[in-house]
């Protein structure tokens, strides 16, 4: 396997404004994202990963550092539009807020909008339209407005029309961040089937815990540094590390931890609740 | 929901107005205007109610929105009915010389001729445009009317696209301004009470933050519109691309005909001449 997205050493500072001095926000910052890969960034606000997230996209351009998309250094003098908007064909980006990336009223001409951009002719839209709509369940809303949507619909709208422009990589920015629990299941099953069935490569920024259990690695941001990187339950397992930075963990993690804090011994890299509770009941067992 | 008051206008529906062109669409109601106002004597009125019934039937719209959409402008049209009723002067007198106003036939019939007038105006150009075709296929429709212009540098699909997204955020800001009012009102403001410019100052702490979301929304659709690799009009393609069909041709031929025959009614057939 290749890497889709290679950072060396990346850092960033929003540039100051007469009075007010730069902000940094990421310092020496090095992954690799392997293709056809899920990988969950968490990290708690302000900590980079938004930032990160559009360097990758390359609506923001690394003070330092370099950034290969497909095996090409995006930062580099002589790079050309032209090769940004080939990377961009290549790397899409879902973000946070449902009704400020759609374009369209209706929700086929709003899927269209990239290939559109793409200027593809227009049979070929169509097809790609629809096989798109297929791909997230929301083809019989094709011709619905876009703003009678619910949010968890909106996102797969704009997911879709990520997966019109065949892009092999997808960044949610905090895509889940603003929608109520049912939405939020839905846009995750979603994310998980692409990256599943359809090969899709995915980066997920997120702050909800038991999102991040369900990717192959995850990386873990605190002010502008990786500090974690690794499997979930390698991660998770750092459990004291991760309330360190902030953050939380999943709710069977904080479980397991305090068992084995009580003395009883258990694993820390278990998620699923049925499974939890199965160890539990193993190590209480035990114990007796 | 207020958001759909907006949007209200369009409806749903697969009739032979609905499957037009837009762009002829845009075409046949400017006609169809011009032709309303050729029309002069009683006569071509006759043609003119005919042919709001036949749109009407075309449309498959319910008689009750066409009338619902008349309603507003039902002040207007009893307002220049009386003016002319009272001001008309003909050769029949309806009323008694002693009375100290005259009211002629002719002025009645003038002034029901000027409602039917505008009523057809208004429902005509109704049927054929917005109920009948969405905002979206109408932007798209000025969009290709227009391209021409293009090629002497007026931005026509920057114009085009600036009215799609308008469209777009139109039902976004009213739930916006919605939630916005109610916040300000759960913090004690009142928007119903007191004098005209008291409740004028009590929006502007609802305008505010709505303006600076917008602009929030603005930056954040900018940059998703640029991750989705939009670049301006050059080069972009468009997946419903307007196709002209049978039915604009039939339509075609039928303003003409319309229009044709009202000038023909207004040159041939005698009878009442309607002064405007």
């Amino acid at each position: 396997m290749s890497a889709i997205i290679k950072a060396e050493h990346l850092s960033f500072a929003y540039p100051g404004d007469g009075d007010t001095p730069a902000v940094p926000v990421l310092h020496d910052v090095s992954f690799e994202i392997e293709e056809g890969s899920f990988v969950a960034v968490l990290g708690h606000n302000g900590c980079g990963k938004s930032t990160l997230a559009k360097l990758l996209c390359m609506i923001l351009e690394p003070d330092e550092g370099i950034l290969y998309i497909n095996g090409k250094d995006m930062t580099s003098e002589d790079i050309t539009d032209e090769d940004i908007y080939d990377a961009r064909r290549r790397v899409g980006m879902v973000f946070q807020n449902p009704d400020n990336q759609l374009v369209a009223t209706i929700v086929e001409e709003d899927v269209a909008f990239g290939c559109e951009n793409l200027g593809i002719p227009s049979e070929k839209i169509r097809k790609r339209v629809d096989e798109a709509l297929d791909t997230v369940g929301m083809r019989k809303y094709a011709r619905h407005a876009t703003h009678r949507l619910s949010g968890g619909q909106k996102q797969r709208i704009a997911i879709a029309g990520v997966l019109a422009m065949r892009r092999k990589c997808i960044i949610f920015d905090e895509s889940t961040a603003m929608l109520d629990p049912g939405g939020r299941k839905e846009v995750m099953d979603t994310i998980c089937r692409l990256n599943r069935e359809e090969g899709i490569t995915v980066i997920h920024i997120t702050h909800y815990m038991n999102e991040a259990t369900l990717a192959d690695r995850v990386i873990v941001m605190n002010d502008g540094r990786i500090i974690m990187d690794g499997t979930p339950g390698q991660v998770f397992s750092c459990a004291d590390k991760l309330w360190e930075a902030g953050l939380d963990v999943p709710q069977t993690t904080e479980l397991l931890w305090r068992m084995k804090e009580a003395g009883y011994n258990v694993r820390l890299d278990i998620f699923d609740p049925e499974e939890c509770a199965s160890e539990i009941a193993k190590a209480i067992a035990e114990k007796r | 929901m207020r958001s759909d008051i907006v949007f209200g206008q369009y409806c749903e529906g697969s009739s032979f107005l609905h499957k037009l062109d837009p762009r002829w669409k845009i075409i046949f109601v400017f006609s169809y205007i011009v032709g309303l106002f050729l029309a002069k004597n009683i006569f071509a009125f006759a043609l003119m109610t005919l042919s709001i019934i036949l749109l009407w039937v075309l449309s498959g719209i319910r008689a009750k929105i066409l009338i619902k959409g008349l309603r507003p402008l039902l002040f207007i049209i009893a307002f220049t009915a009386i003016i002319n009723i009272f001001w008309f002067k003909g050769e029949t007198p309806l009323l008694p010389d002693s009375w100290f106003f005259q009211i002629y036939l002719e002025g009645i019939i003038n002034a029901l001729l000027i409602v039917l007038r505008v009523a057809v105006l208004v429902t005509g150009t109704s049927i054929l445009l917005t109920y009948t075709t969405t905002p979206i296929a109408l932007t798209d429709g000025i969009e290709q009317l227009l391209a021409p212009l293009a090629k002497i540098k007026v931005p026509v699909h920057e114009f085009s696209m600036m009215m799609t997204i308008a469209l777009r955020f139109i039902p976004t800001l009213i739930e916006e301004t919605d939630k916005i009012m109610s916040a300000q009102k759960a913090r004690g403001s009142d928007f119903s009470q007191g004098s005209l410019a008291r409740r004028a100052k009590a929006l502007v702490p609802v305008l505010v933050p709505l303006f600076i979301s917008a602009f929030r929304r603005a930056e954040d659709l900018a940059t998703a519109m640029e991750c989705r690799c939009y670049t301006g009009g050059a080069g972009r393609t468009r997946m419903n691309v307007l196709h002209s069909t049978w039915r604009d041709a039939v339509m075609l031929v039928a303003i003409a005909a319309f229009i044709a025959g009202i000038v023909l009614l207004n040159i041939f057939a005698p009878g009442y001449v309607f002064a405007m």
